[in-house]
């Protein structure tokens, strides 16, 4: 991994640093934090926009998101195996729906990451829309099939779920539809994206459009809440547990799981974004340096 | 000397005379004689949405089967739908032949706001398209065996749901004017944003059939067409920067 020009050596000393800068040098330099005295004073004033800047050019994101992909896949993997172990073989049966209930470990994740994903998509979206970067641009577009997957798997696995407990494979209860209404919400920005002929543009039509279809997320979160359904209500109350109705054997391959998906949507975005940077940017002199042969695509080219 | 007294002179018109600067109020008005005489110019294209909607609403009973109470109970909703697909390929190309012909250009450059003037071609487009739906819903609901009670309700939830979904579609039409192709596009891109507006003017309908109180869809209804006439001109002023853009 490249260490970006600023860290490198006392040539250039860091004015400020502070929380948020030393957050940002820990993934270049772990030993020197301790070297420097009042940490806490000055919060970053330069030290974050400039780790972002940096980040924001393509090339730099390339190398970056190269170096992190393997590490957040592999520690995605043996998250995902620890929750599902704990999940399908420690977790005790459920007191009503017996060993059925175990595709929530699936289920409730991919739910949570069909919302936490749109939201990505959002923020991206809009970065993209008013700074007109570049990189947000790619980001937002690709995070859109990550985001539909897993709403299609929540759809699937809920169905799955609801013919053996609701005796029906499908409802128009008030969650389903709502996620239905999001997985049309992906598709429509995926083909919106793929409709434009310059793909910038594109990307610009599709982020807003993902912008105004975010009035449907407070709707799929509370939709149990607003209306009593068919669906059960919220089990996980993570502003205030003590209303959480899961118990704690439950709840830890749950929440491991939760972490797994994270992790997983980070990694597969970071090879989405790698892959999506080379072609919008194919032809430019880093890319081309990249396919002749320079040392910097050995970190793993993207699949 | 001459010459400079010739400019003073020039630079007082223009500062004195009103007509120098249409207002808002001026575009507007001119936008929709505007959009009104081309209608009326194409005034065989208009009774396209009307043919559309009288043909699936007489299809539904020789597949259903001629039984007037079932048709009695499924034809507000049935109406509802019926509504918003023969909105669809009239939305789409609310703003295409105005990119094609450099007219948006000229909105963007115009001193009027980009957002007025959506609206604008929001209202001729609702007047011209959609209002003559509206109106023709007495003969389908009778077509379809709609209960004469409920019919007030349906044209109330119409008149407030329709002007909605052209706010929406706007917003799409705008997104989709640049691309390739839009056709399916636009049903997809609209379905999310219509399933709560349908739900909202179905429930106003099924409750009216049923006996029940139905001002509270209505509400939400009008809520949200308040929000939108708001919000979704500005953002239909975005996505036609986007359009017109190269």
């Amino acid at each position: 991994m490249l260490s970006p020009p600023w860290v490198k050596g006392a040539a250039q000393p860091l004015p400020h640093n502070g929380w948020a800068g030393v957050l940002g040098e820990c993934q270049w330099k772990w030993g020197r934090i301790a070297e420097r005295p009042g940490i806490s004073e000055n919060m970053s004033r330069s030290y974050v926009p400039h780790f972002m800047h940096w980040l924001g050019s393509p090339p730099n994101f390339y190398r970056f998101a190269g170096a992190w992909r393997p590490w957040l896949m592999a520690a995605a993997l043996i998250a995902g195996a620890i929750g599902l172990y704990g999940g399908l073989v420690l977790a005790p049966p459920d007191y009503q729906q017996g060993d059925a209930y175990r595709i929530i470990f699936i289920h409730v994740p991919s739910a949570w990451m069909s919302l936490f994903i749109y939201a990505t998509m959002a923020v991206a979206g809009l970065i993209a829309l008013v700074w007109r970067v570049k990189l947000a641009e790619v980001i937002a577009m690709e995070c859109a099939p990550t985001g539909a997957a897993f709403t299609f798997i929540t759809l699937v696995t809920g169905s799955l779920w609801g013919k053996p407990m609701w005796g029906t494979w499908w409802t128009w209860d008030a969650r389903l539809t709502s996620e239905l209404v999001l997985l049309f919400l992906y598709l429509g920005v995926i083909g919106l994206y793929n409709a434009f002929e310059d793909r910038r543009r594109g990307a610009r039509a599709a982020s807003l459009l993902a912008l105004v279809g975010i009035v449907n997320l407070p709707i799929v979160h509370y939709s149990v809440q607003w209306w009593n359904t068919l669906h059960q209500g919220t089990t996980v109350d993570f502003l205030d547990p003590a209303r959480s109705s899961i118990a704690p054997s439950m709840l830890w391959p749950l929440l491991v799981m939760a972490l797994a998906t994270h992790l997983y949507f980070f990694a597969s975005l970071l090879g989405r974004t790698r892959t999506g940077l080379l072609s919008l940017e194919s032809g430019k002199q880093w890319v081309r340096a990249l396919v002749d042969g320079q040392p910097e695509q050995a970190t793993g080219a993207p699949t | 000397m001459a010459g400079a007294a010739q400019s003073m002179g020039n630079d007082r018109i223009a500062l004195g005379a009103p007509v120098a600067r249409a207002s808002a109020m001026g575009a507007c008005t001119a936008l929709l004689r505007r959009d009104f005489v081309l209608a009326w110019r194409r005034r065989g294209e208009l009774f396209l949405p009307l043919l559309y909607a009288v043909i699936v609403a007489a299809l539904f009973p020789f597949a259903l089967g001629p039984d007037p109470e079932l048709l009695a109970r499924i034809a507000g909703g049935v109406l509802l739908v019926i509504v918003v697909l023969a909105m669809l390929p009239a939305l789409e190309s609310m703003f295409r032949a105005d990119l094609e012909d450099g007219t948006l250009e000229q909105w963007l450059l115009a001193p009027q706001p980009l957002a007025l003037l959506a609206l604008t071609r929001v209202i001729a487009h609702w007047l011209t398209t959609v209002l003559p739906l509206v109106v023709v819903m007495p003969l389908l609901g009778a077509l379809l065996n709609l209960p004469v009670k409920v019919l007030p309700v349906l044209i109330v939830a119409l008149l407030l749901a329709t002007p909605l979904l052209a706010l929406l579609g706007s917003v799409l039409s705008a997104l989709a004017a640049g691309a390739r192709r839009s056709g399916i596009l636009m049903a997809l891109m609209l379905l999310p944003l219509a399933v709560p507006v349908v739900i909202f003017a179905a429930g106003a309908v099924a409750a009216a059939q049923s006996g029940m109180p139905y001002i509270a869809p209505l509400m939400w209804l009008a809520a949200a067409l308040v929000l939108a006439i708001v919000l979704a001109p500005l953002a239909c002023a975005a996505a036609l920067r986007i359009a017109v853009e190269a």
